[in-house]
């Protein structure tokens, strides 16, 4: 809890530094957004606020930016949730590949979501199936055993 | 102004070179037709409405945003340009709810004039209609957004002039909408309900909350008594919803109608506005004397109100603690004249008219009653009553004209420019020189604090006081007051403040004109002269010289800011957060 609260005091105060170093800036609101979901992965209404009342426009501006463009959500996370597990077990048999595979193929960084937000690319502690290692789980569903070139296949498999 | 030569439909004419292609055509009788255009308030070309051929451009231009420039050669009719017009038209109205019979704009809809206008006898595309849902939990405005033609004259107003920005184009394309953030209601915002969105909407898809069906109650319960009091700017709006011209002062043809109409008495807020300046001109007096907070800020205009406690929290103090005269005069009819009447206040529901959709907000204020009981039951805007007269069939032009009922029958001409922006600055000028100095004073016009510009200042000598006062219409123009208060670059003593451009002449609730009469006429200017003229016919100017004022502070309330006053008449506000997370 602790941890959680420090951690997005944190967010708050690296938004804070963006705002800072574009707020005599023309345009300012379109990259600042775009450092915000960087930051927050997503657009929030807290995120959202604070980066009005730092440009000084209203949030009613601020949203209808975020609506009009594509690139930006104000949903927490993708619609499908990828946790590949780096717990010991897994990252001994090349979970870091896997990993690196994902990111090449959806083309974000661990903690981003897609840009039409299907997906959301995490790395976790051990899941506790490390006999199925390494192991990568997306929703509900858990794929144990992979190797690097496994991933496209389960990709395929969302992608309706 | 410099001029330049231009040819518009072979004509040449000259034309001040600081002009757009559509003024210039006006000028010359050239009707073109527009949708979001707004003199001095919208000039965005959104719709493309309002195309023109320029030999000099290619390509069909919008003529509200083509300025001229020397030599500009001009069609504003050809084949070509109608059927372009006539296809935008088509568009809009393909995804629009077209239910003209039962909507709130039947008549007065700009969208309806230029499909009249424009010959549109069919619509070519029947495509798929997007669909919102009526947004009707503010007290004040309701929206519908199956109406918005996307024009976005409301959020100019809303966000550039009123600088309140609580809406704002959202999603795109198909999905484009006005709306606020998150998708909350307007009643869910830092909105202060002042309705100038809904003035400037060319259709229905603003208006505001209507509680028409609640008034006749009223008056059809043989068990209530309900009385009626009228706003000052009421009565020189109202006639234009009954063909009179704007700036028509329509006072005795308007309490004829409000007879007629069943209420049992008629009164006028004017009696309360006197007995505002009573309050509030001791309150500013005390406050100089004994060293209180300055300056002190009015507190007739509801939107204002809202305004301060979300955008300057600071200066909450600074506001006169007085209610604004329609909750005065709440109060004020539920005890004293319930009293004189013998009338059990439970028995009685007060019906105030005000040019205003933030007092509908204002009267549910829980400070605005005593033990569980309303100042004021009931808000209805001008336009609302206006519906209603034409519903009842009276005839407004020839109803016979009458006066406002005993025992509040008067009411000075210092309450009758409470309706203009400067206004209460003058009446209470009025009232503090002469109570202060003794001595009468000489010019009873205070052209200083008088006219339509956005912030005002006057100096005025009273006794060994020199009084600095400043005067701010519109919110926007509040904020940037404020904001030199603020930080110390201005000093005042007594600042006035009314939420709407212009004041309540110009009010949200007021009779709603196009687009077409707002390019030509000043509604604020018309209408202020005429407040200024019922001043000048009254033999009554100034507020301490109401006797119906003096009886109640001597039959009731005492003195002016006494315990009795501070019971019924005074209030408090309250800081409120924009947006508060849950
Ligand atoms: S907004 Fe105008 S065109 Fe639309 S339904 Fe109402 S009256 Fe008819
Ligand atoms: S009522 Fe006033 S504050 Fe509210 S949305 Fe309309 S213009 Fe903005
Ligand atoms: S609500 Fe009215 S003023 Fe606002 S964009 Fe829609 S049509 Fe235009
Ligand atoms: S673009 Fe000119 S009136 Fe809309």
């Amino acid at each position: 809890m602790n941890k959680e609260c420090c951690c997005e005091n944190e967010k708050i105060e690296k938004l804070n530094k963006v705002i800072e170093e574009y707020i005599n800036v023309e345009g300012a609101l379109i990259p600042v957004l775009h450092e915000a979901q960087e930051i927050f992965g997503y657009l929030p209404m807290a995120v959202q606020k604070q980066i009005a009342d730092g440009l000084n426009i209203s949030l009613a501006e601020v949203y209808g930016v975020v609506t009009f463009y594509s690139a930006f959500t104000i949903y927490p996370k993708g619609q499908y949730q990828i946790n590949v597990c780096l717990g010991t077990a897994c990252y001994v048999k090349g979970a870091n590949d896997i990993l690196d595979q994902f990111k090449k193929i959806l083309k974000v960084e661990v903690g981003q979501n897609t840009e039409d937000h299907k997906f959301s690319l995490n790395a976790c502690r051990c899941v506790g199936a490390c006999g199925l290692a390494p192991v990568v789980t997306v929703n509900e569903d858990v794929y144990g055993k992979l190797v690097a070139d496994d991933v496209k296949g389960i990709l395929e498999k969302y992608k309706d | 102004m410099s001029k330049v030569n231009i040819t518009i439909d072979g004509i040449k004419m000259q034309v001040p070179s600081d002009y757009s292609v559509l003024e210039a055509a006006k000028e010359m009788g050239v009707d073109i037709p527009t949708l979001c255009y707004l003199k001095g308030i919208n000039e965005i070309g959104a719709c493309r409405m309002c195309l023109v051929e320029i030999k000099q451009a290619r390509g069909l231009q919008a003529s509200c945003v083509y300025p001229v420039s020397e030599g500009l050669d001009i069609i504003t009719n050809s084949e070509a340009i109608r059927k372009a017009r006539k296809a935008t038209l088509e568009l809009i109205l393909s995804n629009h709810d077209r239910s003209c019979l039962t909507c709130d704009r039947n008549n007065s809809c700009e969208l309806q004039a230029i499909s009249d206008k424009l010959n549109i006898r069919e619509l070519k595309y029947e495509g798929e209609k997007t669909s919102y849902l009526l947004d009707d939990i503010s007290h004040s405005i309701v929206r519908d957004n199956n109406k918005c033609i996307l024009c976005r004259r409301c959020i100019s107003m809303c966000k550039n002039i009123q600088t309140v920005g609580v809406i704002d184009a959202t999603e795109r394309g198909f999905h484009s909408n006005i709306s606020s953030p998150f998708d909350l209601s307007l009643g869910e915002v830092p909105c202060i309900s002042c309705g100038q969105c809904i003035n400037v909407c060319p259709v229905g898809a603003l208006r505001e909350k209507d509680d028409t069906a609640h008034v006749w109650e009223a008056i059809n319960d043989k068990t209530k008594h309900v009385v009626v009091q009228t706003a000052p700017a009421v009565r020189v709006a109202i006639g234009e919803e009954f063909g009179f011209p704007i700036g028509t002062g329509c006072t005795k043809n308007m309490v004829g109608a409000l007879r007629r109409l069943g209420f049992d008495k008629v009164f006028d807020t004017d009696t309360a506005a006197d007995l505002t300046i009573m309050e509030e001109g001791t309150e500013l007096l005390q406050r100089i004397q004994n060293g209180g907070k300055l300056p002190l800020i009015t507190s007739c205009s509801p939107g204002w109100i809202t305004f301060c406690e979300y955008n300057f929290p600071d200066f909450l103090e600074n506001l006169s603690t007085c209610k604004s005269p329609q909750q005065m005069f709440g109060a004020i009819l539920k005890s004293y004249y319930a009293k004189k009447a013998g009338i059990d206040p439970k028995d009685m529901v007060v019906v105030s008219i005000m040019p205003c959709t933030a007092k509908k907000s204002e009267c549910k204020r829980h400070e605005m009653g005593l033990d569980g009981i309303a100042d004021v039951d009931y808000v209805l805007t001008t336009r609302e009553l206006a519906k209603m007269i034409k519903e009842a069939g009276i005839d407004f032009k020839n109803v016979s004209s009458e006066h406002y009922d005993d025992p509040m029958g008067d009411a000075s001409g210092a309450g009758v420019i409470f309706g203009a922006t400067g206004g209460v600055m003058e009446a209470a000028i009025r009232t503090v020189y002469e109570i202060v100095t003794g001595d009468a004073l000489e010019d009873l016009n205070v052209t200083a604090v008088r006219g339509i510009e956005g912030i005002k200042e006057a100096e005025v000598v009273i006794g060994d006081l020199v009084l600095k006062a400043a005067v701010a219409s519109g919110t926007g123009n509040a904020r940037k007051l404020m904001e030199m208060v603020q930080s110390g670059e201005k000093e005042y003593h007594f600042i006035e403040i009314m939420a709407c451009p212009g004041g309540c002449v110009n009010g949200g609730g007021q009779p709603i004109q196009p687009s077409s009469v707002r390019s030509k006429i000043d509604l604020r200017a018309e209408r202020a002269k005429a407040i200024y003229s019922e001043d000048m016919r009254l033999s009554l100017r100034k507020s301490h010289e109401n006797e119906t004022v003096k009886k109640m502070y001597a039959e009731f309330l005492g003195e002016p800011c006494g315990h009795m006053s501070h019971e019924l008449l005074h209030t408090h506000y309250t800081a409120k957060e924009k947006y508060p997370m849950k």
